[in-house]
């Protein structure tokens, strides 16, 4: 146990990286090679930390401390806890995934370019920087540290957009992206800061560390002025209504192992920060403000549904349908018990593998196809069935059909939700029949429909390495759907902990 | 075997999902390996079935073969099965009709792979409904069952299917959505969906006590109109019967067989094992609406089968007429409930449901195995067509009379049980509804009229439409269903039997 994997984890992508910018730039295969061999063995480890995780014991593991600046009581805090294991696990997975199918094919003879082809060294440099900061955040106990490395998962969003993304909107998308989320994270800064002081004013003690923080008794109205600016400046990364508009635009011009990241571990980020910090550190201001973000949750899951259903570009519906369903895990917070909590917990990483693979899937179809208007689309079950069959489970798992993780994590959410106001419960159960009529419309005109002619001849099937990855992402969604104790259980003692510390006003 | 003794009901349940994994490995384009495959997974079922059938102990009180397996403990369910008379006889009537779906569709030949692999997860999908004795088990069932539905109409049906395919999935999935929110209702006041513990406390909450802020009357009323109009789609009663024609006359032939024949049987299913022991008291407010939407579902169905040109509409609109009465004996049941009446009428509904699935069953395959030698439902493009298919017109009219009724064969017993129990209850409506048995006869003789007797339409006489006689692979599909109804209709005791006890225990 004295391997200190949280933090391999956490700085193998970017060692990779590293590595990765200097290769020689035209030397593209080796650049990806790299790239994977460090993805395969984050992801081992993260296994590694799934598995070995005492559920049993509890509480923070694999904990690691090393001091960084001790003057301002700062340091190298690294722990994971029932919640954030299984997103260290989600975070391996995607990146694994992202690699595998930005490998692509490239051929120029049938004007054939999937996947990464410009410039892959620079592009998965970033992409793992990005990566790094993303395990970062969800393994750290120090809430510097968390800044920190929320700042470094944001930042190289704005690169990988504006220069690998869609010609049309790339440059609007990722300035808008940008600044909406410093603008979030910088009211989240202020009000740690905020804590931080209050600490210090009350105990002496300078420190930014969590479980101390816990710890810290701040009082109610110190609470109930600093919840919404610090949960809602990490949710606005959530992707929660109001807030939610750089998030539809970020996803459609960034290119496909971006956007798969961006919807599968970033939005999660924003959630999981929210949880931990707003809710775990300001409890109180949680029970008196819980109302507010029930309804700004419930409004996203209708309303982002609703808008889901009206787009035509596939991009923008997987765009709105994850403000729905990232609405969902907001809600799962906002009932502030253990169903709830849980059902967000297991929605964080059911999105995360779902929405990965709608847009992995997105991504082939557009790199053959140029194009991703669902009217213009058609018959791409006789060309790609595997890739068919990846995006139909990814769509009863949006829909929340049972025996798929979907049905596993909304299920408990509603339940929650039950306890506290059966009236949003029953709103927001419209988003499901919303989901299923935009999901089945979407299997029917894009995989059934008639293939238009321009189209016909050009497509191909995926290659074998989107094959790897659309099959990894369908067995955890099934697995998690009919075994829920493989994940569950896990996740229960990450909520325990929450709600001791809920339980404790 | 011992190992299939102690896990009889999830060997049953699971077996087809298992096969149509195994059938995924298989290797491609091997048509004639997949049907076989599938017809031979579908038997096994149907063996076990008909095993659990003779060690049912149908004089037992509760259920039997039961088995609990941890599922999702943290919500507080398990995945918890048990069959009783009325769920034995569906398990039967579903893995019966099963292997004679997968051997009437030997003709398709489009993809056939995942067509068969369907056919088996839809058989686990329905058969779960069954033998779930835990809420959100039957939650589960229920919903999963749609998804192969959809994608049989969607990619193997007629002309209109997309437009059908979506209307039965959107029609189905939103009358579902009051379902979940009353089981998460359920769940989160009992903090347990296993439906022999929630009978006991649903029934033993104190009236005046408020849950959720609401009183319980109030909790009750709501959660029985979820669960009714959930299952009232399904069935489909009138005025939510609209997804159904459009679905049985776009599906394929395979497809209609068990739609009609089990998949309406869900609905009225959940009627029985959910609606009417969790809500009795509501039930018995509300048996007089539901009595009436069941007499509109008798009449409008014969009027509307009636008026079909299309002969697979005409019989997917006989469902409705059909599915009326067994709705009607649980209107019954419910507003006399513990009386004689009750149980007569309820013992009709249940073996309505048997008969009608076997019937329903065999008229959507006649109407296939005419289709697909003319590639044509229009009821006025045949005619006469009793010399050329003399053996296929004897089954045809032999199912017919079935349907219609006909002392002798199985529906007469059933309807005749259903209007015996309804009668002293719901005189009105019974007498209205024996009116509408009429018309049942008039649509019904239409139909045969109209495909086997008057002036023969020539164009199927000679030459290269010539109509062929129909062949023995389908007869085999034919026969069992036919010896069931015989056998019913002449001697119901067997079947009778064991849905009385059950019937007389449960309620």
């Amino acid at each position: 146990m004295n391997f200190p994997v949280l933090s391999v984890i956490t700085f193998t992508p970017m060692v990779a990286a590293l590595i990765i910018l200097m290769l020689p730039a035209q030397r593209k295969n080796e650049a990806r090679g790299v790239a994977l061999a460090a993805a395969t063995f984050a992801l081992l480890l993260s296994f590694w930390v799934y598995f070995s995780y005492d559920q049993a014991t509890a509480g923070y593991q694999f904990i690691e401390k090393y001091s960084w600046l001790p003057a301002l009581g700062i340091s190298l805090h690294f722990g994971v806890d029932g919640i954030s294991a299984p997103l260290v696990l989600l975070t391996g997975v995607v990146m694994f995934t992202g690699v595998l199918i930005s490998w692509g094919e490239f051929d120029e003879s049938k004007h054939l370019s999937a996947g990464i082809q410009d410039r892959p060294r620079e592009f998965f440099a970033f992409l793992f920087l990005l990566a790094g900061g993303v395990f970062g955040v969800f393994v750290s106990l120090d809430l510097f540290m968390l800044f920190f490395f929320y700042e470094i998962a944001v930042f190289p969003m704005y690169l990988l957009i504006a220069i690998w993304g869609w010609i049309q909107t790339r440059e609007y998308a990722a300035m808008k992206l940008t600044l909406y989320l410093f603008i979030g994270s910088v009211v989240s800064l202020v009000g740690v800061l905020a804590m931080y002081w209050l600490q210090y004013k009350n105990t002496g003690i300078l420190s930014f560390d969590m479980i101390g923080m816990e710890k810290a008794g701040f009082s109610q109205a110190f609470q109930n002025i600093w919840f919404l600016p610090v949960f809602l400046g990490f949710a606005v990364l959530g992707g929660i209504w109001p807030f939610h508009n750089w998030s539809p635009d970020g996803h459609v011009a960034a290119p496909t192992a971006v956007s798969m990241f961006h919807a599968g571990v970033l939005m999660k980020l924003g959630a999981f920060a929210a949880l931990r910090v707003g809710i775990m550190l300001l409890p109180q201001g949680a029970h008196t403000w819980s109302w507010l973000i029930m309804l700004f949750a419930g409004v996203a899951v209708v309303y982002g549904a609703y808008i889901a259903f009206v787009q035509e570009d596939m991009k923008y519906m997987i765009g709105f349908s994850s403000v729905s369903h990232m609405g969902l895990v907001m809600l799962g917070m906002s009932t502030l018990n253990r169903n709830g909590i849980m059902g967000a917990g297991i929605q964080m990483f059911s999105h995360g593998v779902m929405t990965a693979l709608f847009f992995a899937i997105t991504g082939m179809i557009y790199d053959r196809s140029h194009t991703r208007q669902i009217p213009e689309l058609g018959g791409m079950s006789k060309v790609m069935p595997f890739a068919t069959i990846g995006f139909i489970i990814g769509g009863l798992v949006s829909m929340g059909m049972p025996l798929f993780s979907g049905f596993v994590a909304e299920f408990p959410i509603f339940m929650g939700v039950w306890q506290v106001q059966w009236l949003v419960a029953v709103i927001a159960s419209i988003s499901i029949v919303i989901t299923a009529a935009y999901i089945m419309r979407n299997i029917r005109q894009v995989f059934f429909g008639p293939m238009p002619e321009k189209l016909e001849g050009h497509m191909g099937d995926v290659t074998v390495l989107d094959k790897v990855a659309i099959t990894t992402l369908c067995l955890f969604m099934i697995v998690i759907g009919m075994f829920p104790s493989f994940m569950v259980p896990m996740i229960q003692t990450g909520v325990e902990n929450v709600l001791r510390l809920l339980g404790g006003s | 075997m011992n190992f299939i003794s102690t896990h009889l009901l999830s060997t049953i349940l699971f077996f087809p999902m298992l096969s149509a994994v195994v059938m995924m490995f298989l290797p491609k384009d091997e048509n004639k390996l997949f049907r076989w495959f599938a017809f031979v997974a579908s038997l096994v079922p149907f063996a076990l079935t008909l095993v659990a059938w003779f060690q049912f102990k149908s004089s037992q009180p509760g259920f039997q073969f039961q088995e609990t397996y941890v599922w999702y403990q943290a919500i507080g369910s398990s995945l918890h099965l048990g069959v009783d008379g009325l769920s034995l006889t569906m398990v039967l009537l579903t893995t019966l009709l099963t292997p004679l779906a997968i051997l009437a569709s030997f003709s398709v030949s489009d993809r056939v792979k995942p067509y068969m692999m369907l056919f088996l997860f839809l058989e686990t999908g329905m058969l779960g409904v069954f033998m779930a004795l835990d809420l959100l088990i039957f939650f589960v069932f229920w919903e999963i069952g749609l998804i192969p539905m959809y994608f049989l109409i969607n990619q193997w049906g007629s002309a209109n299917r997309d437009y059908a395919s979506l209307k039965f999935m959107i029609y189905t999935m939103g009358g579902s959505l009051g379902l979940l929110l009353a089981i998460q209702m359920i769940g989160v006041l009992f903090g347990t969906y296993d439906l022999v513990t929630v009978y006991q406390r649903w029934n033993s909450l104190e009236a005046g006590s408020m849950l959720l802020g609401m009183s319980v009357h109030t909790v009750k009323s709501i959660a029985f109109w979820a669960f009714a109009i959930a299952f009232a789609i399904k069935v489909p009663i009138w005025p939510f019967h609209t997804w159904l024609p459009d679905a049985h006359t776009e599906a394929p032939t395979a497809g209609s067989m068990l739609l009609a024949g089990v998949l309406l049987k869900l609905g009225a299913y959940g009627f029985l094992r959910l609606v009417l022991p969790l809500y009795p008291v509501e039930a018995k407010m509300f048996a007089g609406v539901l009595a009436l939407l069941a007499t509109a579902a008798i009449v409008f169905g014969a009027f509307g089968s009636f008026g079909q040109t299309d002969f697979k509409r005409l019989v997917a609109y006989s469902s409705v007429n059909h599915m009326g009465f067994v709705v009607l004996g649980i209107a019954a049941a419910a507003y006399s409930i513990g009386t004689q009446d009750a149980t007569i009428a309820l013992n009709g509904a249940i073996l309505q449901m048997f008969n009608h699935g076997l019937s329903a069953a065999g008229m959507f395959f006649l109407v296939g195995v005419i289709y697909e030698r003319t590639h044509t439902r229009n009821l006025e493009e045949f005619g006469g067509l009793f010399p050329i298919v003399p053996i296929y017109g004897g089954i045809l009219i032999f199912t017919s009379m079935a349907s219609l009724g006909l002392p002798g064969l199985n529906g007469f017993i059933s309807e005749f049980l259903v209007v015996r129990g309804a009668f002293p209850v719901l005189t009105v409506f019974t007498t209205i509804s024996m009116l509408g048995l009429l018309f049942t006869g008039a649509y019904i003789l239409k139909g045969i009229k109209k495909v086997l007797h008057g002036p023969m339409n020539e164009h199927w006489a000679h030459g290269e439409h010539k109509l062929t006689e129909i062949s023995a692979r389908e007869i085999i599909v034919m026969v069992p269903l036919m010896a069931l109804i015989l056998w019913i209709g002449i001697y119901p005791a067997w079947i009778l039997d064991v849905i009385n006890k059950a019937v007389v225990m449960l309620f």
